[in-house]
């Protein structure tokens, strides 16, 4: 049988503001991720790092290192190679006041 | 009992996968989560032109997930006979639901047997047992006749173990016969919504009371047994049974609504949670058997 690949939209047309972050996702089985994000709408204010966060418990999160550019127009795309994540999986972003971004969150996750 | 019958019957209980399983004579899908997703998937609402349309029943919705269980005070609890189960998680909100689903279409308007091994938990977040925490646990079809059968209706027949609500601690299995308004989407009127999943209109299920084992700290679970007999030819239930508990359908009735014009022959399968608390609930699909009489 082939290895599992799977492709979890994990947020769809959320509006992000302030501390915002994508909901825990278990990939254990995963040996790598690509997270895409795309906004949904033209995004307002000055947008901050998205960063790559990694759990034991889905409760406690670490930043995991890695950081990138939230789309800055409509339809624009960005995303993150990761690996070795262990479980659980968020991306989490803090948005300053005045700013706001509607998104599609995708992992695409492979064993 | 026919020859045929005992040797599929002596196949099957050497296997150590079915023999857990007490299937109709043919097998549509048997879903083990250590294989991988297995066609599930999750139950985005309908929309055209905008997500904005979309309902917010629906738009809560998220990815199904292969999960082992993992507790921060033990780790991996594992599935029945694998490290993975399939993992339905809630938003952290009173009254978030989340769903899985799985489409398919059936061959022949007969009984079908939908069997599965579940376990439910709210997120271990206080040192609490929690058991008032979720809400409920459950599992629907979404069924149509076919395009040359009618005339007959889309039928929907839904289940779930009201397992508390507003802290207390319930325990019975509900049905469902009505569901919220049908709504157009969009503007080209090929496409309308409801969410039948709101928490209203839910009935109880005649002698549904039951007390499912949810062991002593908010991180142990122990695996159950649901089946759920059904006649696509009649489209009524005939037999549900969880663990020990085999329980009378005379009560029971399914939401019926008019036939729609793009799903004749339609058989989906969805399984779904719903916190009663601002904590995610977790339900977990060790295993899902799906088998036919044709």
């Amino acid at each position: 049988m082939l290895p599992e690949n799977l492709t979890a939209v994990v947020a769809r047309n959320e509006s992000w503001t302030a501390e915002s972050a994508t909901e825990p996702y278990e990939a254990g089985w995963a040996k790598e991720a690509i997270v895409f994000v795309r906004a949904l709408k033209q995004p307002k204010g000055t947008l901050p790092k998205a960063r790559i966060e990694i759990s034991a418990d889905g409760l406690h999160w670490c930043h995991e290192g890695s950081e990138f550019d939230l789309p800055a127009a409509k339809d624009a795309v960005t995303f993150q190679r990761v690996s070795h994540f262990g479980n659980f999986l968020r991306v989490a972003a803090r948005l300053p006041q005045g700013a706001e971004i509607t998104v599609l969150v995708t992992l695409h996750l492979k064993a | 009992m026919t020859q045929l019958d005992d040797m599929r019957r002596a196949i099957r209980e050497s296997d150590p996968q079915l023999s857990r399983f007490d299937p109709l004579p043919r097998i549509i899908c048997l879903d083990d989560f250590d294989r991988g997703m297995c066609g599930w998937t999750q139950l985005v609402g309908n929309y055209e032109d905008t997500l904005d349309a979309m309902l917010p029943g629906y738009a809560q919705h998220s990815h199904a997930m292969l999960s082992t269980l993992p507790n921060w005070d033990f780790g991996s609890h594992g599935g029945v006979d694998g490290s993975y189960a399939l993992k339905i998680a809630t938003r952290a909100r009173k009254g978030a639901q989340n769903v899985a689903i799985k489409r398919l279409t059936f061959r022949k308007a007969g009984p079908i047997r939908l069997e599965a091994y579940f376990t439910f938990k709210p997120e271990a977040t206080e040192l609490a047992l929690s058991e008032t925490d979720i809400r409920s646990f459950g599992f629907l079809y979404d069924l149509q006749i076919g395009d040359t059968s009618g005339p007959g209706d889309r039928v929907m027949p839904h289940l779930r173990f009201l397992n508390a609500q507003d802290g207390e601690h319930i325990q019975k299995w509900q049905f469902k016969r009505r569901t919220m308004p049908i709504k157009p989407i969009g503007t080209a009127g090929k496409t309308i919504t409801h969410y039948h999943l709101a928490p209203s209109d839910w009935e109880d299920l005649p002698g549904g009371e039951q007390r499912l084992c949810y062991n002593e700290i908010p991180t142990k679970v122990n695996w159950h047994y649901l089946r759920f007999d059904f006649d696509l030819a009649t489209m009524q239930a005939t037999g549900f049974q969880v663990n020990d508990r085999v329980f009378a359908m005379d009560g029971f009735d399914c939401i019926r609504i008019p036939a729609m014009k793009n799903l004749w022959c339609m058989l989906n399968l969805a399984f779904f949670a719903e916190t009663d608390t601002d904590k995610r609930a977790f339900a977990y699909l060790d295993s899902v058997c799906l088998s036919g009489d044709f």
